[in-house]
């Protein structure tokens, strides 16, 4: 057994805002291997994307880690000083986000924002930076790559932006690639393609990979494990093929059941019932999920934790569904 | 046969770029937006509308809601040639509040500092003419037909859920009794636990008002629950139709084909055949003699290149434009 690229312990952020204390993450466990891709998936507002800034150490002022830790290969990320974190991203970590055009400067020209995180991160030297910068954008699929070095963000498609976000990411190998709904509002034809590209990536280099999605087609087709998380809470962890075929948290049942399939008729998806509960109220029960429950029970009122009930597989829930024979 | 309801005939759309003004010589390049398009909708028929970005979905959109003139070609509403009606006419027209459109995110597309019941009002006092008790009936049997309960009616956009501002969309949308609802993928902004309901809205209401819809998507899996028929466009022309079901069974065009095979699957088995590497050709005066999709097609032969492949008519009341398919 190889140690994990990253583990999480016990993490908890709180948001302080005007209308009260919002509990976004609580006591978050899950621990991510090299070379594999793991989903993250969840409803809007349930945590996925705090859970990635919380990680990275990015998380807005409101924001703060109110307890747990993140280990990067034995690094407690959570502990590190704002100086070592911001050298720890971009090396270790690297992060795509769903709008790659926001995420680059508009007014640098591509193969120059790729120089720069080789000189920083990825051992450049002005010597050899821009021709380096060229191959990443060739590495990435990037036709004619000498030429589009010199184009603008804005002269790019959505699809090619993403692989030079994709680029940059991958520019100093990390360890780690976090990528929060990187094909989002792309083409599927594109997201096939970015996605496959991202994978390469991955297998190339060895890296460990957090897609953040809300598609779990998109998880089932990319991801050898799938987190559920709902309103902060990690509710299901588990791999792809049973969490799908046998999930045992109720919630991760109603999600699969909502999701269009290829081939299942519209009458026979159903939708889940109820909404997130509101993450400011002071008498959250122990399970969030509760008021949307069909399952919940007097032993519901327990304090949750995670627990394992088959080898890797985990849920955090005191009424799960039977086992199918 | 269901009666046609709309029907389009050959209809481009193409615009002037560059340097324009009195002094401009010569050719003039165009984009050539839409590019001989022809299908035609029928009574209660849903048809979906896909194809990637930029392939000309929104801009064949804009002609059918006259929001835009075409450059060729006509477009019939009931056998009334409404594209001969210019476009700045048109909100004026008797036949406007037939064609209603409902929009991705209700939440962007309703003025913020609307209540639910002036979203749903405005196309009902600007088309309808309707006022006081006979307007507040209208809206509330709107609202009620979507699922909204009457009390939220005076909540603003931020105050409501995203399946709720999805309904207030589709209110807004049918409270002038349209004939025909053109939806622009309706249901992308919401999460897939609300996405079920909106579904089974739409479909629950083409069947008690017999509506027609015209549904433009990306999410290929969504098409294949609400649509009858699908139109697949690349680079503004049709390259495929045919009943949804079938086109998603065995597509005959090989963009088709890359398509479906690109769509993530719940089973998890992924289908890599027919990869889309690259990007569209250049939509700038595109030649009349190359397929659109030469250059990204696995086949992709020397006739691809010297002879544009017609859409054509296969068994099973499909069309592909592809000299291969058959
Ligand atoms: N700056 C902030 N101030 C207050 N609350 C916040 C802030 N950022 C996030 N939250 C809250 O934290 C919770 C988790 O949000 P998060 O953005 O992680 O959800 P998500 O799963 O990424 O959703 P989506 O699918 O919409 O991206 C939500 O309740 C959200 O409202
Ligand atoms: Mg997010």
């Amino acid at each position: 057994m190889t140690a994990p690229v990253l583990r999480v312990e016990d993490l908890s952020v709180a948001f302080h805002t005007r209308n009260g204390v919002v509990r976004a993450l609580d006591r978050i466990n899950f621990a991510v291997d090299a070379g594999q891709t793991m989903a993250l998936v969840g409803e809007s507002g349930s945590g996925k994307s705090v859970t990635a800034y919380a990680i990275m150490g990015l998380l807005e002022e409101a924001g703060k880690i109110t307890g747990g830790r993140a280990l990067l290969s034995g690094t407690d990320l959570v502990a590190c000083s704002p100086r070592a974190l911001s050298r720890i991203r971009g090396r270790r970590i690297a992060m795509i986000f769903q709008n790659p055009r926001a995420a680059l400067n508009p007014i640098r020209a591509v193969g120059r924002q790729i120089a720069d995180v080789l000189l920083r991160h990825g051992g450049a030297t002005a010597a050899n930076a821009k021709q380096r910068a060229i191959e990443a954008l060739q590495a990435v699929g990037i036709p004619d790559p000498a030429r589009r070095a010199n184009a603008y963000p804005f002269e790019l498609s959505g699809g090619m932006c993403q692989r030079v976000m994709i680029a940059i990411a991958v520019a100093a190998r990390p360890e780690l690639l976090i990528a929060d709904e990187p094909t989002t509002g792309l083409d599927v034809t594109t997201q096939a393609v970015v996605m496959d590209l991202i994978q390469a990536m991955a297998a190339e280099t060895g890296m460990a990979t957090i897609l953040i999605t809300h598609d779990l087609a998109l998880a089932a087709e990319r991801a050898s494990r799938i987190a559920v998380m709902h309103a902060g809470h990690m509710v299901e962890d588990c791999d792809t093929a049973t969490l799908l075929a046998q999930p045992r948290h109720p919630y991760t049942a109603r999600l699969i059941a909502a999701t269009p399939s290829a081939t299942g008729r519209l009458e026979a998806l159903q939708s889940v019932p109820g909404g997130l509960p509101d993450l400011r109220r002071n008498d959250l029960p122990p399970c969030r999920y509760a008021a949307r429950c069909e399952r919940r029970a007097e032993a519901c009122d327990r304090v949750i934790t995670m627990r394992d009930i088959a080898p890797h597989h985990r849920i955090g829930c005191w009424n799960p569904l039977e086992q199918a024979a | 046969m269901t009666t046609a309801l709309l029907e389009l005939e050959s209809v481009s759309k193409r615009f002037p770029i560059g340097r324009h003004g009195l002094f401009r010589r010569g050719h003039v390049p165009h984009v050539h937006a839409v590019d001989d398009v022809s299908f035609t909708v029928g009574q209660g028929e849903t048809i979906g509308l896909v194809g990637e970005s930029g392939c000309g979905k929104s801009t064949l959109v804009r002609m059918i809601t006259r929001l835009l003139d075409v450059t060729d070609g006509k477009i019939w509403l009931d056998r009334r040639a409404v594209s001969e009606v210019p476009a700045a006419l048109f909100a004026r027209d008797d036949d406007r509040g037939h064609i209603q459109m409902v929009f991705q995110d209700a939440g962007d597309s309703i003025n913020p500092r609307f209540t639910a019941f002036d979203a749903i009002a405005d196309p009902l006092r600007r088309l309808g003419g309707l006022r006081g008790e006979a307007l507040r009936a209208r809206v509330e049997e709107a609202a009620v037909q979507c699922g909204l309960p009457v009390e939220l009616l005076e909540r603003f956009p931020h105050q409501l859920s995203g399946g709720q501002r999805a309904r207030v969309g589709i209110a807004r949308a049918i409270g002038t009794k349209p004939r025909l609802l053109i939806l622009d993928e309706p249901t992308a902004a919401l999460d897939v636990s609300v996405q079920v309901t909106v579904l089974k809205l739409l479909q629950q209401l083409k069947a008690e008002l017999g509506l027609s819809y015209i549904f433009v998507s990306h999410d290929l899996n969504v098409v294949r629950l609400l649509c009858d028929r699908v139109v697949v466009m690349y680079l503004g022309r049709i390259v495929e139709t045919g009943p949804a079901q079938a086109v998603f069974d065995s597509p005959a065009h090989p963009y088709t084909r890359s398509l479906i095979n690109a769509i993530p699957r719940l089973d998890g088995v992924r289908h890599t055949e027919g990869r889309l590497t690259g990007e569209p050709r250049s939509p700038i005066d595109p030649s009349p003699d190359v397929c659109r999709f030469y250059g990204r097609c696995p086949m992709g032969t020397d006739r691809c290149k010297t002879e544009m492949p017609p859409l054509h008519a296969l068994p099973g009341h499909r069309q592909a434009a592809c000299h291969f398919a058959a």
